[in-house]
This record gives structure tokens, C-alpha cells and sequence, in this order.
């Protein structure tokens, strides 16, 4: 790791005329970190959009122009699974709401553009995710956690049933009934979130989906960055970024942000997520919404620790921005983030039977 | 690219030195650049038994691909493990150390196919006659590799042994010659050969059996950045003791079949699909079944000729 090119990724999609003097080497290693982040469409859309993309050596815009290719067809194949899905769906009478990249690519956001898409998560009310699930089955989606533990953790412990597949196209689809595990102790008002959200139109689809208001929105993002394993964190905080900057001319936007997420008990990671968007990406945040946000996280007596660990997982998994204490910090945060699922008297059997009993692979 | 050394160029000591250094050994493959770096003795003299012709890039050039093959920790000393990266990323288990150089073509392979998306790629070999394009599309164990290695040594100029790469936007083949990957018996029967072949080290016991690598002709890899228009596309199925047999097929099975030889055809939706119409349309398909080399290279020879 070089301490020259390892913020190299954050810079450019902050700020793309960053490439303004680059030379091969610091090409190779922002090309290296977007790939290993899963992030080297949205840096091309970034380098697109800033009049970038003209003046970038031919040898790596080649690499950009593919990623804005695949990513075009992730699209066009999401649309028409989403469209597949709302015709499964129209017989619920029922909003069903899009989560994450679905949500921000059918609502046309900054963030859902020239991203890649793995699994779709939808999300319904919990009364009628079994009748979600059939009508789902009825269209060719079909389980792929057959093992009756498998289906008991998650049924009862987490806020999504087990993944289900299509048999033909492999497409996943992550069906919520809320937005955090209830094992962690957060119970957000699902029936709410419900509620406020708000419809998105897609072509040849039924009007049956929804998004998450931009303040749920949001909140939901961060608990999805700052709950989990942290992973591809410097992708997740990103998509924070974006949706920051693109809701923050939002009337009452920032006003209701942090009361909102206190009230839902989300607070903490919304409020790391405005800390470390701020610092890795440089999000304009209002001063006062900053200064709340730097007092409350001081307040909390093992903050300066969890800044410490969370830090290492914003750069990317590249030898030109790793080194081992940055590993061994992700590790660390790894193992929070089943603590943070899941209270000791739930985790250690789960541990213990993931460890010595459940081997086929199929890990939760 | 002519101005620049070749790989035979390099002493050994300096190959290695380049194998160890952080940023690698730049080989320039293709239209792509590879940075190699190994702390394995059995890759630097792998690369210098089969890449010695290739054109080794400057260290002002742009880098495509980082890939990297070491054994790692103790393991150096007792029963060594290969274990090969991409961006530092590791995408198989390891494999034995004596399959370093092997692994090391399957993994470039696997970059390939994963990363360079402005093309459709076929598992294929492809070969180039006259200024016109042949491609051999089979699964492995069809006898595609020995078929092209005995073509390339008559003269024909080898695009690649494995991957045919279809342009999406100029529909032409685009060269990536590299070493012709020989399994089991094909070893021998290539090393009896009219045509000088240069075979690489031998790794046994890997999954595919024993594997040896030839090196690309000279004049294939001098050409490699000189595209090819794509005009026969052939499904070899070789059989001991088969008479020759080769049946011409229409469009719609050609099709198919290419695709179910694809790696990334779903991956590419409608531009995949508009690709392979165009590809199928310019070329004329078979299927040849055959027993021997002694009857599949002189049909081949007479229906690849620019009057067809």
C-alpha cells in the first residue's frame, strides 16, 4: 500500500478533476480499487458526467466504457425482472416497497445509475409476506435454503425470508417485512415506513411499487451499511453520499432526518453515516445538523474505538490502498456485525451450529 | 510496439528481478497489457520457454491487468501451494505448486473472460487463413486444441487457442495468441509434429490430467494486434477411430450452439444476441467428426480457402 494512492477512489468519485494529472500508475490503482469496491461504473459515470471520460488514456477508458456497458444491461435486465415481479405481485392489492439499488435505479436517482445489481429486495407488510412469497413460487421463483434450520433462522430471527431464486433466469430476490433483524433489539415502525412511502412508476409494470420516503430512505441505507459486515463499505457509503446530496434541496429534508431516525431507533447509523460520508466523501451537510451529529456520536463511551475500526473498511480491498492492521480492523468489525444481529443467547448457538453441525456451505 | 524488447531480451536474473519487483513483469498480450508477478523459479522459466517473443511493455504504460502467483509463507519450503490474484483479490482455491505455470494460463484466461466486456467471447480456437477467420467452438475433450496447435504449425496464424473475442461494435476477431493448452496424449502427438512446436514444462495430476503448453508461433504473436473478419465456424468432435464426417449446419443451429459455448452471451442481453446474429450470418457452420489429423487438416485446408 502506497499512502499516495490509497484514498485514489474516494477523491475521484468526490471530486473526478482528482485524474487531472494522473500517470499510469495512479490509473492502475484507481481502476484496481473501483474493481475490487464494485464501483468502477459509477467512476466512469462520475468521470462521464464531469466531461472526464474525453480526456482519460485510451488504455482505461477502454475499462470504463465496458463497466457503462454491463452496467446499461444490469439495468435493462433489472427493469424487466421488476416488471416480471409486478405482475406476480398485482394480486396482493398491496404496495410492495423496492429496497436499496432497485429502489434507487427505479426512482431515477443519482445512486441507482451505472451500478451493478445482485439480489432485488422488495419489502411488504409482515401479514402478507407468506402470500407475497406464493405468488412469487407461482412465477417460477423457487427456495435455495432447503436446510429446516436455514429456514427457521430466518423466518423467525431476521427481517427477510431466506433468498429465493428463479429456476430459469438465477435472478434473487430478498424478500423484507422490515428493515432491521428484530434480534437487534431496533423495532422500527414497519407499518409506518409503509405508509410514507412513495410510488415510482417503471415501464410495462403494474403500479404496484413503492421507495422508502428520502429520510427512510437514508436510514435505511446507513442500517444496511453500519448493521452489516461492512464488506464493500466504501460502495454502500457512496450510495449515502449520492442520496445525501441528491435529497438535501429537499424541503424539510434535513430537519427531519435525525428526529425521524431517533424516533424510528435508528439513530447511530444514521448518524455515522453523515460522520464518515462527510469525511471519505466530503457530503455538505448543514452546520448544525454536523455539529449535532459530532456531539451525540462524543457521547458514546466506545465512539472513538468504533470510528477507529469502521474506518479501515472505507478503503478499498486493493493492494494499493490495504495493509494488514486495515484487514485485521475489518475482521474485528466482521464479528461485530453478527453482535450486532443477534443478542449472545441467540448468537453463540447459531455460532456453534454454523461451525460444527451445518457444512453444506450455504452459510446465512 | 515493434520498438519494444521482447521477453527473450531479458536475462534470467533479470526476468525474475522484474517477477518479484511490485510491478511485475508487463507482458503485452493481445491489445492488453499483463503485469506478472511471481516469486515462483518454475514462472519465470515457464514464461521464458513460451512467451519469449512477446513484446514486454515500458513502465510508462497502463497496466489492464495485475495478476500475481506465489506461494506464500511456509509453504515455500514444504509441499509449496500456488495461489494466484487478481487486483489482490484471489478467485480460486490454491493448486500444488507444480501447477504454477498452468495456473497461471487459467487464471489469465479467467480474467479475460470476466473483464474484457467490449467482446463476446466463445470458448474457442481460432485461427486465421488468407485474411479469414476460423473458429472451433467445442467443449473441452473435443480435440479443438490439438486440431489448432497442428493447424498453427502449418501455417495457419493463431488468434488464440481458447477464447475467441468478437468485437461488439466491428464484429472481427480480436487476436489474444497465447500459449496452446495440450492435454494427456495430444502432449506427444503435437511434439511429433512437422513445424518445430516449443512445449512448455509439463504439470501432471492436475484436474484436467497432464497439461503442457506450446508456444505461439513467432509471426501469430507479431500480428497480434491485426484483426480478423470472422468466415468459418466449425464444431470439432474428434473420436478414435471415426471416419472423417462433416456436415454443414443452417444459421439456427450455429446459433445455438456458439451460444451454449459462450461465456458471457447472457451476460451482454440484446448486444450479445445482435453480436452473434451478425457473427453467424458472415460465416458458414459445420460440424466435423473425425478419427485422425491426417484427415481433419487437409478437409480443413480445402474448405477454409478465400474462394469458399
Amino acid at each position: 500500500m502506497s499512502r499516495q494512492t490509497d484514498t485514489h477512489l474516494a477523491r475521484a468519485l468526490a471530486t473526478p478533476e482528482f485524474t487531472e494529472r494522473f500517470d499510469a500508475r495512479d490509473w492502475e490503482a484507481l481502476i484496481g480499487q473501483a474493481r475490487t469496491s464494485d464501483l468502477l461504473g459509477q467512476l466512469a459515470e462520475r468521470l462521464r458526467d464531469a466531461g472526464r471520460l474525453e480526456s482519460t488514456p485510451s488504455q482505461v477508458r477502454f475499462h470504463l466504457d465496458a463497466a457503462l456497458r454491463i452496467a446499461a444491461l444490469h439495468r435493462d435486465s433489472l427493469l424487466q425482472e421488476l416488471s416480471v415481479i409486478g405482475d406476480a405481485m398485482q394480486s396482493l392489492e398491496q404496495p410492495v416497497l423496492l429496497l436499496k439499488g432497485a429502489a434507487y435505479a427505479a426512482a431515477g436517482l443519482r445512486a441507482g445509475r451505472s451500478r451493478l445489481f445482485n439480489d432485488i429486495d422488495l419489502m411488504v407488510a409482515k401479514n402478507v409476506i407468506d402470500r407475497a412469497e406464493g405468488a412469487l413460487f407461482r412465477s417460477g421463483w423457487r427456495p435455495t435454503h432447503l436446510n429446516s434450520y436455514d429456514q427457521r433462522y430466518y423466518r423467525e430471527w431476521m427481517h427477510e425470508l431466506p433468498p429465493i431464486e428463479h429456476m430459469t433466469r438465477g435472478t434473487v430476490i430478498d424478500l423484507h417485512h422490515t428493515i432491521v433483524p428484530p434480534t437487534s433489539g431496533h423495532i422500527p415502525d414497519a407499518a409506518q415506513l409503509i405508509a410514507d412511502a412513495r410510488p415510482v412508476a417503471l415501464p410495462h409494470c403494474p403500479d404496484v411499487f413503492r421507495v422508502l420516503s428520502p429520510v427512510d430512505m437514508v436510514m435505511h441505507s446507513a442500517c444496511h451499511l453500519f448493521f452489516g459486515e461492512l464488506q464493500k463499505g466504501l460502495r454502500d457509503l457512496y450510495d449515502l453520499h449520492c442520496l445525501l446530496d441528491e435529497f438535501s434541496p429537499e424541503p424539510g429534508f434535513w430537519a427531519a432526518l435525525l428526529p425521524r431516525a431517533r424516533a424510528q431507533q435508528l439513530e447511530y447509523p444514521v448518524l455515522l453515516a453523515l460522520r464518515f460520508a462527510q469525511r471519505i466523501f466530503g457530503t455538505d451537510i448543514p452546520d448544525a445538523v454536523a455539529s449535532e451529529c459530532r456531539k451525540r456520536l462524543a457521547a458514546r463511551p466506545t465512539g472513538a474505538l468504533t470510528d477507529h475500526l469502521i474506518d479501515a473498511s472505507m478503503y478499498p480491498l486493493h493492494p494499493s490502498s490495504d495493509s494488514p492492521w486495515r484487514r485485521a480492523r475489518r475482521q474485528i468489525l466482521y464479528a461485530r456485525s453478527h453482535w450486532l444481529r443477534m443478542p449472545l443467547h441467540l448468537l453463540i448457538p447459531h455460532l456453534a451450529y454454523k461451525a460444527f453441525i451445518h457444512d453444506d456451505g450455504k452459510a446465512a | 510496439m515493434s520498438q519494444r524488447p521482447h521477453l527473450s531480451t531479458l536475462t534470467p536474473s533479470e526476468l525474475r528481478q522484474r517477477l518479484h519487483s511490485p510491478d511485475g513483469l508487463r507482458l503485452q498480450l493481445g491489445r492488453f497489457v499483463a503485469g506478472i508477478r511471481s516469486n515462483f523459479d518454475s514462472v519465470a522459466d515457464g514464461l521464458q520457454a513460451l512467451y519469449a517473443d512477446y513484446p514486454v511493455a515500458t513502465a510508462d504504460d497502463f497496466c489492464d491487468y495485475p495478476v500475481e502467483l506465489r506461494s506464500s509463507g511456509l509453504r515455500r519450503y514444504v509441499r509449496p501451494q500456488a495461489i494466484f490474484r487478481f487486483e489482490g483479490m484471489q478467485p480460486f482455491k490454491p493448486l500444488p505448486g507444480d501447477q504454477a505455470v498452468a495456473m497461471l494460463e487459467w487464471g489469465l484466461n479467467w480474467v479475460f473472460t470476466n473483464h474484457a466486456q467490449h467482446y463476446l467471447i466463445i470458448h474457442a480456437a481460432v485461427l486465421e487463413r488468407d485474411g479469414l477467420g476460423l473458429i472451433m467452438a467445442a467443449p473441452p475433450g473435443s480435440g479443438k486444441s490439438t486440431l489448432c496447435a497442428a493447424l498453427a504449425l502449418r501455417g495457419w496464424r493463431l488468434l488464440s487457442d481458447e477464447l475467441a473475442m468478437i468485437g461488439l461494435d466491428d464484429g472481427l476477431l480480436m487476436p489474444l495468441p497465447r500459449p496452446v493448452s495440450l492435454k494427456n496424449q495430444s502432449i506427444d502427438i503435437v511434439r511429433q509434429l512437422p513445424g518445430q512446436p516449443v512445449i512448455g514444462p509439463i504439470a501432471r495430476d492436475t484436474a484436467k490430467g497432464t497439461v503442457a503448453h506450446m508456444r505461439a508461433p513467432r509471426a501469430s504473436v507479431e500480428a497480434a494486434l491485426t484483426p480478423v473478419q470472422p468466415r468459418w465456424i466449425l464444431f470439432p468432435q474428434f473420436g478414435a477411430g471415426h471416419a472423417l464426417d462433416i456436415e454443414a449446419h443452417g444459421k439456427a443451429h450455429t446459433f445455438m450452439q456458439l451460444v451454449s459455448n459462450s461465456f458471457n452471451y447472457p451476460r451482454l442481453g440484446v448486444t450479445g444476441f445482435e453480436a452473434m446474429g451478425r457473427l453467424v450470418d458472415g460465416c458458414d457452420g459445420y460440424t466435423a467428426r473425425y478419427g485422425s489429423l491426417d484427415q481433419i487438416v487437409p478437409a480443413l485446408e480445402s474448405i477454409c480457402t478465400r474462394s469458399a
